[in-house]
């Protein structure tokens, strides 16, 4: 079984900017692999590099942020590919929690899984925190799953979690296959009267 | 008041209430490809586990398989390496693999309905978010993560909760030159990338009514760039026809049995629905993306608008254009016929059409990449490989090739490529300054004829 998560406590990283896709995440000349590790190495790599390899002012690779354990980003974040590679790597380069205006369905989904926190607030709310924070990059920021509060400084908000989400993290149970394991007779009920099966 | 066939299916298919409030649902059909599945199959072995029902369960090689050469062993020893790992998973866990041995592969979207896999009323995962293509049958299909596909290998359920849906009414006449793909792009310049989130599109109305099933698939292929993650269409006698002799579709009585079920499913009359979008298809026109998201699409006729916002500004910085300057006109490195999205017998008949007598432009560099080796059969009975050939295309292997660069095709520096594929985002057709606009596979043998983003309605 997995652990609970009741609460992630770090430094932040502002990254603003709406529709982060997976390819930006995780560009696809990464995925050709058979495990996952070493992608948080690679992690916003064509962002993060020119194209000569010289580092860009990706906030990344700004030393005020090293160590930082959450991202802050914009709206519709995630989306494009289904790639599980675009979470792990963020997951592997250090990030407990993404905290943005919206997620992708999928890779919120991708994300639960893995325990990395995904928590939204609104737009205003974004920028006063990401500017709170690259004024203050040595900021602890708090993320109470329980009370469902983000706190950085004097500054306190309401986190948006799904009650799916923060149950799941609180009880334990976002690794989600233990879970599905049980319930083995209906499962194979629904097999013999399900397509394509009934059919015969 | 009746029921939507989202409702039907869901309920039929949901095992229990996890204890998250999720909904544990059972997948009635599982597709696997070379890229999200080598992961979730080490997961299954490290946990002791087997797969709970490989005969629910079908496998092809499409992301990393090269078309211009397909001798093993590839060139590129980490595509060697997912390659054998996808055939060794079959395998070992005895799952049918639709590979170059069997010589059936092909895009996993494109094998699955041409194999009669993809079936009415059924739901169906995929570790790929173009999975929604497969609701032009009237399934319920999404993309999941690798976890997710662990979790079906071990279970055949997953843990998800419901959709909201939206029906997208496209009525009227789509005019000459006028494809599905310009319906799906105006849908999404209109209701936006994330308009979708919490959604499943039923896409309904008489120019759905009256399209062919590879049209049908090019619409629901992109409900996920939509924000949708699943697109669908309810199942009628074109659907019907097109899975009678499929090699996996139910045949004799069994046949008959099935399309009770199948016509059974359908949106009752007096469905509900969360929300109604109708759309007037008479008005529009071939479609182009000018930007880096599939919503930034505009007509033909018009010009690169004035950025509103950030990413506005953004695409127009990257894409190295100039608002209010006529898309049409704009010079074109690289012209890509092929995808999930665009990669069916029709889309090459389509393209062939245009391009009968014509040649490409000097310059220009044109590949034509079937979706599948059935697809490329097809086309080659039919004598289309000659047109395009003829007019300078590569005619070339089946694959995913140049819509997502995990193989050799990549655009090179900051090439602009006409592509019939998904994604204009940034980098994702293998050069990080690479530029993509999408359109339909007619736009685009038109923009390879003359070099630039062309009407292709003045060339027919």
């Amino acid at each position: 079984m997995t652990g609970n998560i009741k609460e992630i406590k770090g430094k932040a990283l502002p990254m603003v900017g709406d529709d982060i896709d997976t390819d930006r995440i995780i560009p696809a000349r990464f995925l050709r692999c058979v495990t996952f590790d070493g992608l948080g190495e690679q992690a916003f790599r064509d962002e993060r590099f020119d194209e000569q390899g010289n580092p860009t002012n990706h906030p990344m690779n700004n030393e005020a942020y090293s160590g930082a354990k959450i991202m802050i980003s914009g709206n519709n974040f995630g989306c494009g590919s289904s790639r599980e590679h675009a979470p792990q790597a963020i997951k592997r380069a250090g990030y407990e929690a993404v905290i943005a205006e919206s997620f992708a369905e999928i890779f919120y989904g991708n994300s639960s899984v893995l325990g990395l926190v995904c928590i939204t607030l609104p737009k205003n709310e974004i920028a006063e925190l990401a500017s709170y924070i690259e004024n203050n990059p040595n900021t602890e920021v708090v993320i109470d799953i329980e009370k469902a509060e983000i706190k950085a400084g004097d500054k306190s908000y309401k986190a948006g979690i799904k009650p799916t989400l923060q149950k799941s993290l609180l009880d334990g149970t976002y690794d989600t296959i233990y879970e599905l394991m049980k319930n083995k007779d209906k499962i194979e009920e629904l097999d013999k009267n399900l397509p394509p099966k009934c059919f015969n | 008041m009746g029921k939507n066939l989202f409702q039907k299916v869901w309920e039929k298919h949901v095992v229990s209430t996890l204890s998250s409030g999720q909904s544990q649902l059972f997948i009635d059909l599982h597709l696997l490809h070379e890229v999200t599945s080598p992961q979730a199959f080490a997961m299954i072995r490290e946990l002791g586990l087997k797969v709970a029902h490989p005969e629910r369960t079908f496998a092809t090689h499409d992301h990393i398989i090269p078309t211009d050469n397909t001798a093993r062993p590839f060139k590129d020893s980490l595509a060697e390496e997912m390659m054998a790992a996808i055939e060794k998973n079959t395998a070992d866990f005895g799952i049918q693999l639709f590979g170059v041995k069997n010589n059936r592969y092909g895009v996993i979207h494109i094998v699955g309905p041409e194999e009669g896999l993809t079936q009415p009323g059924m739901t169906v995962a995929c570790g790929d978010s173009h999975t929604a293509t497969h609701g032009a049958f009237g399934a319920i299909a999404f993309g999941v993560g690798t976890s997710q596909v662990r979790d079906i290998l071990a279970t055949q359920t997953m843990s998800i909760a419901p959709f909201k849906v939206r029906k997208i009414e496209l009525n009227g006449t789509m005019g000459k030159g006028v494809y599905s793909k310009d319906l799906i792009l105006t849908v999404i310049a209109r209701l936006g990338v994330n308009g979708g989130l919490g959604y499943a599109y039923e896409f309904a109305g008489s120019a759905v009514d009256n399209m062919s099933m590879e049209a049908r698939m090019t619409i629901c292929n992109m409900a996920i760039e939509g924000g949708a993650r699943v697109g669908y269409m309810n199942p009628d006698n074109t659907t019907f026809e097109y899975l009678k002799g499929k090699p996996y579709a139910p045949s004799g009585a069994s046949f008959e049995k099935a399309v009770e079920y199948w016509k059974s499913m359908a949106s009752d009359k007096d469905a509900s629905y969360d929300d109604i979008v109708k759309f007037d298809v008479n008005a529009i026109k071939p479609m182009v993306t000018w930007g880096i998201t599939p919503e930034m699409a505009i007509g033909i006729d018009e010009k690169i608008p004035e950025p509103k916002n950030d990413i506005m500004k953004e695409a127009l910085e990257y894409m190295k254009f100039k608002a209010g300057t006529p898309i049409k006109d704009t010079k074109i490195d690289v012209a890509f016929i092929g995808s999930c999205t665009n990669g069916r017998i029709e889309d090459f008949r389509i393209a062939a059409e245009i391009l009968k007598g014509k040649k490409v432009a000097k310059g220009v560099k044109a590949l034509a990449v079937p979706g599948s080796v059935i697809v490329k059969e097809q086309a080659e009975k039919e004598g289309l490989h000659e047109i395009f050939k003829d007019a300078g295309f590569e005619w070339r292997e089946p694959g995913c090739s140049m819509c997502l660069a995990m193989n050799p095709d990549k655009l090179v520096g900051d090439q602009i490529s006409a592509s019939t594929s998904n994604r204009n985002f940034k980098g994702r057709q293998g050069s990080a300054t690479g530029r993509t606009m999408l359109l339909s596979p007619a736009m685009v043998a038109a923009a390879a004829v003359n070099g630039a983003i062309t009407d292709v309605r003045d060339m027919m």
